[in-house]
C-alpha cells in the first residue's frame, strides 16, 4: 500500500427514512478543517434511494463531492449492503481519511468496513486534528472510563477511520449558493448480497425532546431518589427554557425516559448550562456532560466527584434548593 | 446447535473512583470482572441451551488471570472453557485482537457467535463486527431478542429510536446489549464441579495466524500520548443555607446572561 496514493478526507452521510442525520454534517463541517489542512477536499458518502435531495443538502453544508449509490437496497441499512459499497469505492477511489457518525449504524459499519479494508478505526473521537510534519491524523478519544485523554494514529494504514459522536464537532452554516459536484452512482448490488433479511421496523413514539440541541439542561441522578424528583427539576427546566436530563440510573430505576440519559452509554450533551442535581458524578456520567460551558451541581455531598467538575457547587438539598431557584427566576420577571 | 460465546475480562470501571485530591483514577482494589454485555451475551446463550440444547465454548483473550472469567461462565454452565493468552497478543488494538480471536474460532464448530455490543474498558464495539468480517459471515448488532424458528434465526435488535426485526441462516456473530436478558447467578452445584475443570490455554501457535497480524505489530491505530485531562479552572464549593445558594445560583446565571 502506498500512502501517498490516497487522498482526501471522506464522511459518510447517514441518512435514515430518507433524512439525513445531523451528525453528517457535523463531520462535514470538521471535514473542511482537516482538508484545509492537508490542501484537499471533502466528499460526502451518501447511501441510499431517491435520494438526490439529501445530497445537494450535503453540498450546501460544505461538502466538495458527494458520492451517491443509489439503489432501492441502499434504502435501508443493511451491514451486508452498505460494507460491501463502501469498500469497493474506497479501493477504487483511495480516500486517505474517513469519518463516520458514532450512531447504531456507525457502531455497526465502522468496524465491518474498517475489517474489510484492513486498516485502523478510533472509536468516539472528541478531538480530531492534522499532524503538520507527517500530515497523519491525530484522532483524540477519552481513555479508561474517561479521565485519560489518549492521542491515537493509523500512521501505517489507509484509511485512517474514525467514528465521532453526534454532538462533539459544529456544522457549517448552510448557504444555498455553495457549489460542489454530485456523482451518482449505480450499486454494484444483489439482494443476495444481503444476508440477514430486514422484517419490520418499529419506532417507538415518545414524547421526546433531543436533549442534544437544548441549550440548558436540569439533569437528575439516583439521589433525586425518585420519579417524582423529576417533577420539580421540570419546573427549574421549563422557567430556564431547558430540557431535562437524567444519569443511567435513573433510566434503569424507570423514572425517566432513556432519550433524556446523559453520559457514556447516553448522550454527549455540550449545552451552555448543566445544572446536576443528585447525581454523584461517576466518569461514565461525567463523560456525557462535562465540557458544557457552566456546570451548577446541587449536592447533599460535599465530596461528591462532581463537585470538582462543577463551576458552582452548591451543598444542600435539591428538594429545597430547586424551587426556591424556580422562585428567584420568576421574581426577576417581575 | 453450537454456540461459541467471546467475553472479556475487565476492570469494573463503574467502581473505579477519583482521589479527591489529584484528581487521578484510583485503580488499586479494582475488581475483575465479566464485562457486562458479556454476560448477556453469556446469559442468551445458556438459554438456548437449556430450551435447545446448545453447546456453549467460552472463548476469551486475555492474561492468565482471565482464567478466573472463564471459570465463573463455567459455574453459570457453560460447557467449555478456552483461554487465549500469549504476550505476542500482547498491545492489541480492536484490529489485532480481532484477528486472534478470528483464528481461535476457525478451530470451532459454532451456529452462532454471541459477543457482549462493547466492552467497558474500551468502548470501542469493534471487535465483534471485525471478528465477524474476518470469518466472512453475518453480524446482528445490539441484538435485544433471540428465537430460533427451524433452520433460521430470529431477531430483534435496537435502534436508538425504536427496534428492527430480522431473520439470518446460520452460522451469524451477534452483539448482545444489556436488555437482551438478567444474567444468572452462578449454581452452587457447578462451582464445585468447574473447580478442577480444564480451561484449554490456546497461545500465538495454536490459533496459526500470521503472528504480523497479531499484538502491537498487527495494529493499525497506536497510541502515540495519553495526559491526564487539564483539570478544568477551580469550581466554588458553597455550603450555605438552602435560599442564599439558590440566590447565588441564579445571580451567576443572570450574570452570564443565561436569564
Amino acid at each position: 500500500m502506498n500512502i501517498a496514493d490516497y487522498k482526501g478526507v471522506w464522511v459518510f452521510a447517514e441518512q435514515r427514512d430518507g433524512k439525513l442525520q445531523k451528525v453528517a454534517l457535523e463531520l462535514i463541517g470538521k471535514g473542511k478543517e482537516l482538508a484545509d489542512k492537508l490542501g484537499t477536499e471533502v466528499t460526502a458518502l451518501l447511501l441510499g434511494s431517491q435520494a438526490d435531495g439529501i445530497a445537494k443538502d450535503l453540498i450546501a453544508h460544505g461538502a466538495d463531492k458527494v458520492l451517491y449509490a443509489d439503489s432501492p437496497l441502499l434504502k435501508h441499512f443493511t451491514t451486508d449492503g452498505y460494507t460491501k459499497v463502501i469498500c469497493e469505492l474506497v479501493k477504487e477511489r483511495k480516500p486517505e481519511i474517513i469519518l463516520v457518525g458514532a450512531t447504531y449504524i456507525g457502531r455497526d459499519l465502522g468496524p465491518r468496513v474498517a475489517a474489510r479494508l484492513a486498516t485502523g478505526l478510533t472509536a468516539d473521537c472528541t478531538g480530531l486534528d492534522v499532524d503538520p510534519e507527517t500530515k497523519h491524523l491525530q484522532m483524540t478519544r477519552p481513555a479508561f472510563g474517561g479521565n485519560l485523554m489518549a492521542t491515537i494514529e493509523t500512521a501505517k494504514h489507509r484509511p485512517q477511520m474514525s467514528t465521532v459522536r453526534p454532538g462533539v464537532f459544529a456544522k457549517l452554516d448552510e448557504d444555498k449558493s455553495r457549489k460542489g459536484k454530485i456523482e451518482k452512482i449505480s450499486a454494484n448490488l444483489k439482494e443476495t448480497d444481503i444476508r440477514v433479511k430486514v422484517e419490520d421496523v418499529v419506532k417507538i413514539a415518545k414524547d421526546v425532546v433531543d436533549i442534544g440541541e437544548a441549550k440548558i439542561i436540569v439533569s437528575g441522578g439516583r439521589g433525586l431518589g425518585s420519579k417524582e424528583g423529576f417533577d420539580v427539576l421540570r419546573e427549574l427546566a421549563d422557567v430556564l427554557g431547558g430540557a431535562v436530563g437524567g444519569s443511567r440510573p435513573t433510566i434503569e430505576n424507570g423514572w425517566i425516559d432513556k432519550s433524556c440519559q446523559v453520559g457514556q452509554t447516553g448522550q454527549t450533551v455540550k449545552p451552555q448550562v448543566y445544572i446536576a442535581c443528585g447525581i454523584s458524578g461517576a466518569i461514565q456520567h461525567l463523560a456525557g456532560m462535562q465540557d458544557s460551558d457552566f456546570i451548577i451541581a446541587i449536592n447533599k455531598d460535599e465530596g461528591a466527584p462532581i463537585m470538582q467538575v462543577a463551576d458552582l457547587g452548591l451543598v444542600g438539598d435539591y428538594k429545597k434548593v430547586v424551587p426556591e431557584m424556580v422562585a428567584q427566576i420568576k421574581a426577576l420577571d417581575n | 446447535m453450537n454456540i461459541v460465546v467471546c467475553l472479556k475480562q475487565v476492570p469494573d470501571t463503574t467502581e473505579v473512583k477519583i482521589d479527591p485530591k489529584t484528581g487521578t483514577l484510583i485503580r488499586e482494589g479494582v475488581p475483575s470482572i465479566i464485562n457486562p454485555d458479556d454476560k448477556n451475551a453469556l446469559e442468551e446463550a445458556l438459554v438456548l441451551k437449556d430450551n435447545a440444547g446448545a453447546k456453549v465454548t467460552v472463548v476469551s483473550m486475555g492474561p492468565p488471570q482471565a482464567q478466573a472469567a472463564i471459570r465463573e461462565a463455567l459455574a453459570m454452565g457453560a460447557d467449555e472453557g478456552i483461554l487465549l493468552s500469549d504476550r505476542a497478543f500482547g498491545g492489541a488494538d480492536t484490529l489485532a485482537t480481532s484477528h486472534a480471536l478470528a483464528g481461535a474460532l476457525k478451530k470451532l464448530d459454532y451456529d452462532i457467535i454471541f459477543a457482549g455490543r462493547q466492552a467497558i474498558d474500551g468502548d470501542t464495539a469493534q471487535v465483534g463486527p471485525e471478528i465477524a468480517e474476518h470469518l466472512g459471515i453475518p453480524q446482528v448488532t445490539y441484538v435485544e431478542k433471540v428465537d430460533i424458528e427451524g433452520d433460521k434465526i430470529k431477531l430483534r435488535r435496537a435502534w436508538e429510536d425504536g427496534y428492527e426485526t430480522s431473520t439470518v441462516k446460520p452460522p451469524v456473530l451477534l452483539t448482545a446489549i444489556k436488555e437482551l436478558n438478567t444474567p444468572r447467578y452462578m449454581h452452587m452445584k457447578n462451582i464445585f464441579k468447574i473447580f478442577n475443570q480444564e480451561i484449554k490455554t490456546w497461545n500465538a501457535d495454536d490459533i496459526g495466524v500470521d503472528k504480523s497480524l497479531l499484538g502491537l505489530s498487527g495494529s493499525a491505530t497506536k497510541v502515540k500520548r495519553s495526559a491526564t485531562k487539564e483539570p478544568k479552572g477551580a469550581g466554588e464549593v458553597i455550603n450555605k443555607p438552602f435560599k442564599e445558594a439558590a440566590a447565588y445560583a441564579v445571580s451567576k446565571l443572570k450574570e452570564k446572561h443565561y436569564v
